[in-house]
């Protein structure tokens, strides 16, 4: 008899089990990839024309000398970020799980809801580091010129990305029926995507706010994106620390509560 | 080695007992037919075999794992047909299949797929999305899903439930044979014809337990007798019958529109009215004696 402990400890997190997860998002994501590339592609530039354009032709002209555009540009970023990995986590997560029985196939094979969470967040990592880049380029279709380290930009989106993956299938697991997610929104993304430095500075927010918003992961992104395109400092370090434990964290939250909610 | 092992197992959810000190051993190369009704425990087993549910008390192995230990070692070994549809509907035939070849390991995806596609006989329908096949064809795939790594041991929890008679009879050929091929399965039904059509040996299962096994003839002889006599007529007819058979007793079941005195071949002159139909004694006679619920 082979020894169940040491085989259970040394096939954690095998790669064939969750590059099996992931090339089922990757045959799934073939059927709406158009789409969601349009989106991708289009959103930022409407809020660049709006906002950057709209705001700086009229009220705002520039923000610790960058132009309104740029800076809107940039923050941008995280925004694509937050939207395309907190909110599939939470509802692909729940529908997955609720509606299609996914999960149930899934974890009939030999696979563990470790495993199965991690490619999850994997997956929705590299999609959407992918396209939070979208409105970096955008932006430098309206002007802003291309640096070196912009190119660390697709990583910086990659982890704050893993970080709102775990927080959405977290969520997931947690809420008895999808309309619960309204409070996810309203009390979460809603006031993240706002306070992180995307449209405004938040030195302009009370001394309260402004302490909160660096526990904020978005602003911590939005500041790493702004050193790529003008230039890091040493406290960048930290920021993307602090991203990495971010994802670390909801990684095994994420875990225990999939674990409670998937085994019965 | 039996194939599956499970001793005095019990799952509980709250204050329901799902499955109640349930002793069940399948031998490696049988169909052990799960019978039971709704509610019996049947699907709630079938996820303690694959770890999906953790139990509450007693001891389960699996092809020699011993669960919920080594249940991911034990799920490489197994193959899982479940009675919900949960393929990927917008994706392909091939690639939900694909993607389930590379979850048990498969060396050879390709070839695994294509020995997948043969069995569900949908080669021509591969790069078909599954939400454009039929409902018989969905099913075939699914099946096909579960046995893509050539697994020793099958669980096939309700596989034809909800299916028309004629994509039942196609889904069992399937079985058949899987049969013949010496795989070791468990299915869990609550269709009579199923389990007699399909099972080398049934276990009937009720409120969590097996209360009995054997092959389907030795059940019937055991619990049923030779024949059956189905009586018709109104309600007061009926009841009259009843008391008249079970003072002599016989065990006396419903049967839809009619009662069935089971083992009539034993009845005393004057128990069995002239006008019953007399049938032979069936599984379905043995399924509602013990479970006291009509079978469909």
């Amino acid at each position: 008899m082979v020894n169940t402990e040491a085989t259970t400890r040394l096939r954690r997190l095998e790669p064939a089990a969750i590059g099996g997860i992931m090339s089922r998002e990757v045959a799934n994501f073939r059927t709406y990839w158009k789409g969601t590339t349009f989106s991708s592609i289009l959103e930022p530039i409407v809020y660049l024309l709006a906002f950057g354009l709209g705001l700086s032709a009229t009220l705002v002209d520039e923000v610790d000398g960058i132009p309104y555009i740029e800076f809107v540009g940039t923050g941008m970023v995280a925004t694509a970020v937050i939207f395309s990995s907190a909110l599939p986590a939470m509802f692909g997560t729940f529908v997955k799980h609720r509606f299609q029985n996914t999960y149930d196939a899934i974890l009939a094979a030999p696979v563990d809801v470790e495993e199965l969470v991690s490619a999850e967040m994997l997956w929705i990592g590299i999609r959407s580091g992918t396209y939070g880049c979208v409105p970096l380029l955008v932006t430098i279709g309206f002007g802003l010129d291309p640096a070196w380290g912009m190119l660390l930009v697709p990583l910086f989106c990659f982890v704050t990305a893993l970080g709102f993956a775990g927080f959405g299938i977290a969520m997931a697991a947690t809420v008895a029926k999808i309309d619960q997610f309204n409070y996810v929104t309203a009390l979460f993304v809603t006031p993240l995507f706002l306070v992180a430095g995307t449209f405004f500075p938040i030195e302009g927010l009370p001394q309260g706010f402004q302490v909160a918003a660096q526990l904020n992961p978005l602003h911590q992104l939005v500041e790493l994106v702004r050193g790529g395109a003008f230039g890091f400092e040493a406290i960048d370090l930290a920021r993307f620390a602090f991203l990495v434990g971010f994802a670390l964290l909801t990684w095994r939250i994420a875990v225990r509560r999939m674990h409670a909610r998937l085994i019965d | 080695m039996a194939a599956i092992e499970l001793r005095g197992a019990v799952k509980r959810f709250g204050p329901i007992t799902a499955v109640d000190g349930l002793d069940l051993e399948v031998p490696a190369g049988i169909c052990l037919g799960l019978l039971g009704p709704n509610g019996a425990g049947k699907s709630t087993t079938m996820r303690l075999l694959t770890g999906q549910a953790i139990a509450d008390a007693g001891e389960l192995h699996v092809l020699g794992h011993e669960l919920p230990g080594d249940a991911k070692a034990a799920r490489a070994e197994m193959g899982v047909v479940p009675q919900l549809d949960n393929l990927d509907v917008d994706v392909t035939v091939e690639d939900n299949l694909a993607v389930f070849a590379r979850l048990y390991r498969v060396p050879d995806v390709g070839a695994a797929v294509d020995r997948a596609l043969d069995l569900a006989r949908l080669r021509e329908r591969r790069r078909d999305a599954v939400d454009e096949l039929s409902g018989g064809m969905r099913r075939r795939l699914l099946l096909a899903r579960g046995l893509v790594h050539d697994p020793k041991l099958i669980l096939l929890d309700e596989p034809t439930v909800g299916l028309d008679p004629q994509i039942r009879t196609q889904l069992w050929s399937l079985i058949d044979d899987l049969r013949s091929r010496g795989k070791t399965i468990l299915m869990s039904t609550h269709y009579i014809e199923e389990a007699e059509r399909l099972a080398d040996e049934v276990a009937v299962m009720n409120k969590g337990r097996v209360i009995a096994r054997a092959t389907p003839a030795e059940l019937i002889a055991a619990h049923a007798g030779s024949h059956t006599a189905e009586v018709y007529g109104p309600p007061e007819r009926l009841t009259e019958v009843k008391a008249i058979a079970e003072e002599q007793g016989l065990p006396v079941r419903p049967a839809g529109p009619a009662i069935a005195i089971v083992g009539s071949e034993r009845a005393a002159d004057g128990a069995v009215p002239g006008d019953a139909v007399i049938r032979a004694a069936s599984l379905e006679d043995v399924f509602v004696l013990l479970t006291g619920v009509e079978a469909e």
